[in-house]
């Protein structure tokens, strides 16, 4: 490097440079906020059920085998969109009652498959996780993921 | 060693090593229930095992770097620590944190944010053990000679405190939720540890090259400043599918792109300070992990981030093995070795011997170093493969990973390996070492300053 690169040019440069893009960044987070509660999440169905229902996602921990929204760990299925895999969008009442009978018979015990272990869930529970699962799924996430599959 | 309060170093490199273990045996365990999924099904279920992996990781990345802090900055500064004693009541408390959230992960007490499960009182002790050893370096730096290298790493280590405060924040809107959680997790390990790592590296340049200070400094500001350049806007890439606006997929794909180059940098910079000074430093494993850490680091970090970071590739690649493959090779690359080479650079001087156990030392370079390269191509190919089938075929996520088992046992025989030289390096550095430092031997070779 040339002299007349300075080491105090090269600081003022860290620093100044560091302090425009932090700005900038908590100014598109600003906007984003406002967009979340706005426009791509549905905040007035966001009810107490669907943050109890979090609370039971966290309580457990599912975040340690599946991905929510891709981001999670990838031993076990992504339920962004489970609700629609489940058909919920069309039979709510189904897909809930689907839900209880597949956290019920947890684990499988099968040889040579993942087990999902029993989380003794009430039937409240269920429901909470329901309808948090169905809430998320109306998130706009700009059509993520790709397929149904998740 | 020139200043006695430096060796409170020893008592945090051999905590973090402890937690290291940790670490790698949970993995180990992990990576068998991949293949043979029955394994302690119902007694360590996955989840709790996987909390451990990466709990043990960050803890002992950060004890790490605490220890590497209180023994480069006396040196730096030029004086000895404001307080030897705070800096163990610290290193107590915060390894008492860490056992207590892992016996508390063991009998599913925790909260379940992902690598934020601590429960909120090991939050709150975190953030006093964080308080406590600013504190601690920040006085030390005062009374004694700035360097540029002290400011960035204590910048990072600030910058480490004040994101942690989002760790506190969780709004029952998940998009919300998601946002700011990556204002610790990605701010952290794509921003300020990064700060972390340079000045960690750039003392390193400086102690085994003697290449001049002000070559190095200038050096260290052009890499710090391309990692926040890029890195902060960077956080856009994670804003692509969670319900963030969709100017992020510009934003991120663009800065996402470019932190590629501070690792790259990095890597110039520890070679031409080699190059150039044609010393040769008698710690030749420290040499080889600095050098290593600039290269695995601009892999892991960069290509493999790259790889995976345009969001029209991402579209498709999201949470899928291919992430899991940046993950595992990032984090070794630029924060494990990092860690690893500080320690072989100072326990000699710890301990008060001439650099030891040379030999074992690089094998366990090797054998870790080619563990985890293959785990990461294993972990690669399973990802392409798993994309394709599930992402554009639509096929079923559990007939997909039947596809994929081979590639989970070809990872768990990289993991063995990584465990082997793991083993190996606690051996080289904690084991017994034959010749006493003569007192008449200088130090370190110093710069020319």
């Amino acid at each position: 490097m040339t002299e007349r690169f300075t080491k105090a040019a090269a600081r003022n440069i860290f620093y100044g440079g560091s302090l425009f893009f932090f700005a900038t960044f908590i100014a598109l987070t600003a906007l984003s906020h406002n967009y979340i509660n706005n426009s791509s999440t549905d905040t007035k169905s966001l009810t107490d059920a669907v943050a109890r229902g979090k609370h039971v996602w966290e309580r457990n921990a599912c975040i340690n085998c599946h991905t929510l929204l891709g981001e999670g760990a990838y031993f076990a299925p992504e339920l962004g969109n489970v609700w629609l895999r489940y058909g919920g969008d069309k039979d709510p009442e189904g897909a809930v009652t689907a839900l209880k009978a597949w956290m019920a018979a947890q684990p499988s015990g099968i040889e040579g498959r993942r087990q999902m272990p029993q989380f003794h869930l009430t039937d409240q529970e269920v429901e909470d996780l329901a309808a948090f699962l169905e809430w998320t799924s109306r998130i706009n996430t700009q059509n993520w993921p790709p397929k149904l599959s998740g | 060693m020139k200043y006695e309060s430096q060796k409170v170093a020893l008592y945090y490199f051999a905590a973090a090593m402890g937690l290291f273990g940790v670490q790698i045996l949970v993995g180990l365990l992990a990576g068998v229930v991949y293949v043979l999924p029955n394994t302690l099904s119902e007694l360590l279920p996955f989840n709790i095992l996987r909390m451990i992996h990466t709990n043990a990781l960050i803890v002992w990345l950060l004890i790490g770097f605490f220890g590497a802090a209180y023994y480069l900055i006396p040196e730096e500064a030029e004086t000895e620590l404001h307080s030897p004693k705070l800096a163990l009541v610290q290193l107590g408390l915060f390894v008492f944190g860490a056992l207590a959230a892992v016996v508390g992960y063991l009998f599913r007490i925790h909260e379940g944010r992902e690598f934020l499960e601590q429960p909120t009182w090991i939050k709150a002790a975190i953030v006093v053990v964080a308080l406590m050893f600013l504190y601690n370096v920040t006085l030390t730096v005062l009374k004694g000679r700035r360097t540029v290298i002290t400011n960035i790493l204590l910048v990072g280590m600030w910058g480490i405190a004040v994101f942690f405060l989002f760790s506190f924040y969780n709004p029952a809107n998940l998009s919300l939720d998601k946002m700011y959680w990556w204002y610790v997790v990605h701010l952290w390990v794509e921003g300020v540890w990064e700060l972390v790592l340079a000045s960690i590296l750039a003392f390193l340049m400086i102690k085994m090259t003697g290449v001049d200070r002000e070559v190095v400094e200038k050096w260290l500001y052009a890499i710090v400043g391309l990692a926040l350049f890029s890195g902060i806007l960077g956080t856009g890439h994670h804003y692509y599918w969670i319900g963030t606006p969709g100017y992020w997929q510009w934003i991120g794909s663009l800065f996402s792109t470019l932190e590629v180059a501070p690792f790259f940098t990095m890597v110039v910079f520890a070679f031409m300070m080699v190059w150039k000074s044609g010393r040769r430093h008698p710690n030749k494993a420290a040499m080889l992990w600095s050098l290593g850490c600039a290269v695995f680091a601009f892999f892991g970090a960069g290509l493999w981030g790259f790889l995976h970071t345009l969001a029209p590739i991402n579209y498709y690649t999201h949470g899928t093995q291919v992430t899991a493959a940046h993950g595992h090779l990032a984090f070794y690359g630029a924060y494990v070795m990092i860690n690893l080479a500080i320690i072989t650079y100072a326990m000699p001087y710890l301990r008060g011997r001439q650099p030891y156990n040379q030999i074992l030392n690089m094998w366990s370079f090797w054998l870790m170093s080619g563990g985890m390269a293959f785990m990461t191509f294993a972990l690669t190919v399973a990802g392409v493969v798993q994309t394709h089938l599930q992402r554009v075929m639509g096929m079923d996520y559990m007939e997909v990973q039947a596809q994929i088992a081979l590639f989970y046992w070809m990872r768990l025989g990289a993991g063995v390996a990584v465990a082997a030289g793991v083993l190996l390096y606690l051996y080289a550095i904690f084991g017994p070492a034959r010749e006493e430092r003569p007192a008449s031997i200088p130090t370190s070779y110093q710069p020319a300053e």
